[in-house]
């Protein structure tokens, strides 16, 4: 995948959580529970969406490696294939 | 000949719009069919009905706004199935239940409702799952009863804005003597209708008729409300359910912070096998702790009402939600102390998202106890305020690492802060206390959840 559909796709997934959402005036640093307001729940549906768009799974573990749109990006372009 | 009336889908639902009829006349419906869509001040909710029966007339357009108990559709019985075309005129009115089966009543809470309406319960159309006579049922029937025809009423409509406050007591009043509070003209304060406003009202022979000259009766058919409508909406139904909760309820608070090391431990092991769209959240293990424990203090589940405690019929865990345009709602999940995990789970997901898609059912608003977990905002602990008229509110704050005294050692642990806020009408610090440390005890054993 280019660093763009990657881009778009993490941009979907995520409209379709926070459809209010304003992804284009977002920091990419800030964190995404307070950006978008999601919860626990919320992000396990974000990442089942990215996993449909992407197929990049993304363990349990690895959540705390996430919590912005620049290391959730980061993340799915480390392991999409 | 039964009417499908407009139903209550919340302690703070005094109207609703009707928004869409999913029925036509002559449809067969099935009791748990989804019949319609109604807006409240707080979301749109699918309404069920829970009788068998053809769709004979519906009597309310969709766009109208009508009071709670306020009559929809008239549906006929089994018979009518197998002559549609008859006219509604010469077909007896079926109005008693089956003779020689028992009375089937659905909850000691709806014997408590008869009982305090003055119903005959004998007298009542179930319309409950299997027939069973429902909170609903006996409220239409009390609402009929001082009406000389049951006949139906041109549907009035009543703009939110216009609604002139009513006193606690001239609501109590209204459900006892049987009136509408949207026809009644109020006295009081700033034109706040009062109990002897009920009582007049009640006294006159045509109580559906509006009185002609009051200024807050326009009839003029309410326009689909925008965003910010339904937004002030909300707010004022729940400040209005919560300035009640603080008003009538004695609360008291009390906190316990619990180690959830072992079951954060237990779920993140659970969670590795598990493809995303079944892995657990650990408010799942805090929300079935939360019903488990009801077997240990049952008096924490239920509702206060006239004076007494009227214990639940089941564990029906509301779930605060907030919903993404503000505002909040908490719906029901059934027997939740009967679930396992990942039965719970689903029930979650599919609530949360049915509830911020404004598609929640009738049938889930009847929380018996309501658990708010705010943790994801970050915050410490929560003191909720209870929704009457149950009588505990549980509130988890944020599930964190925190330093941990345990046996003259000092180590750092994953924990939550657990509060309860219940009614000390309904029971003591000392019982309130034993629930939260039964919600401690379930968390310490996850495996057993």
């Amino acid at each position: 995948m280019t660093t763009t559909q990657i881009d778009d796709a993490v941009r979907q997934a995520i409209g379709a959580i926070a459809p209010e959402a304003d992804l284009s005036t977002v920091d990419p640093d800030e964190r995404l529970r307070d950006a978008f307001d999601i919860d626990s729940l919320d992000f396990v549906r974000l990442l089942e969406q990215l996993q449909n768009l992407t197929g990049v799974t993304v363990p349990e573990s690895d959540y705390a490696k996430i919590a912005t749109l620049r290391e959730l990006t980061a993340y799915v372009e480390a392991h999409a294939t | 000949m039964p009417e499908f009336a407009m139903p209550s889908l919340g302690a703070d639902m005094d109207e609703g719009t009707l928004l869409e009829w999913l029925v036509k006349p002559g449809d067969v419906v099935h009791r748990g069919d989804v019949v319609a869509v109604v807006d409240t001040a707080k979301a749109a909710m699918d309404v069920e009905i829970f009788q068998d029966g053809v769709i004979e007339k519906l009597i309310a357009e969709p766009g109208t706004t009508l009071p709670v108990g306020a009559p929809l559709a008239v549906i006929g019985g089994e018979g009518a199935a197998a002559t549609p075309e008859a006219p509604a005129a010469v077909r007896v009115p079926t109005l008693a239940p089956p003779s020689g089966t028992g009375l089937l009543v659905e909850s000691p809470l709806v014997r408590h409702r008869a009982r305090k309406l003055g119903v005959d319960l004998a007298d009542v159309v179930g319309t409950g799952p299997g027939g069973v006579i429902t909170r609903a049922d006996v409220d239409a029937h009390a609402a009929a009863a001082p009406q000389v025809k049951p006949k139906r009423r041109p549907p009035v409509a009543i703009p939110a804005q216009a609604r002139p406050p009513v006193s606690p007591f001239a609501r109590r009043r209204a459900a006892e003597l049987g009136v509408d509070l949207g026809v009644v003209q109020g006295s009081g304060p700033g034109g706040a209708i009062i109990a002897v406003d009920v009582e007049r009202a009640a006294a006159r022979p045509t109580p559906v008729a509006a009185e002609p000259g009051a200024p807050q009766r326009e009839p003029a058919a309410p326009v689909a409300p925008d965003m910010q409508a339904k937004a002030r909406a909300m707010r004022k139904a729940i400040g209005q359910l919560m300035a009640r909760s603080k008003r009538e309820i004695p609360h008291y608070y009390l906190s316990t912070t619990i180690d959830l090391t072992v079951a954060t431990d237990w779920l993140h092991q659970a969670n590795l096998d598990r493809p995303l769209s079944s892995r657990l959240v650990p408010a799942v293990l805090l929300l079935k702790a939360s019903a488990r424990a009801i077997r240990d203090v049952p008096e924490m589940n239920g509702f206060w009402l006239d004076d007494e405690f009227v214990p639940g019929p089941g564990v029906h865990l509301g779930v605060a939600i907030s919903l993404r345009q503000g505002g909040l709602i908490a719906p029901a999940i059934h027997h939740a102390d009967n679930l396992t995990l990942d039965e719970l789970m689903e029930h979650l997901r599919d609530l949360v998202s049915r509830a911020r898609a404004g598609r929640l059912k009738q049938s889930e608003m009847d929380p018996t106890i309501t658990v708010t977990n705010l943790g994801d905002q970050g915050v410490d602990s929560v003191h909720g305020v209870i929704y009457p008229p149950q009588v505990a509110l549980v509130g988890f704050g944020k599930v964190a690492e925190r330093p941990w005294a345990d046996g003259g050692m000092l180590g750092v642990r994953t924990c939550v802060t657990a509060t309860l806020a219940a009614d000390h009408r309904a029971s003591d610090g000392h019982r309130g206390g034993l629930y939260l440390a039964a919600i401690d005890s379930l968390l310490r054993k996850p495996e057993e959840l």
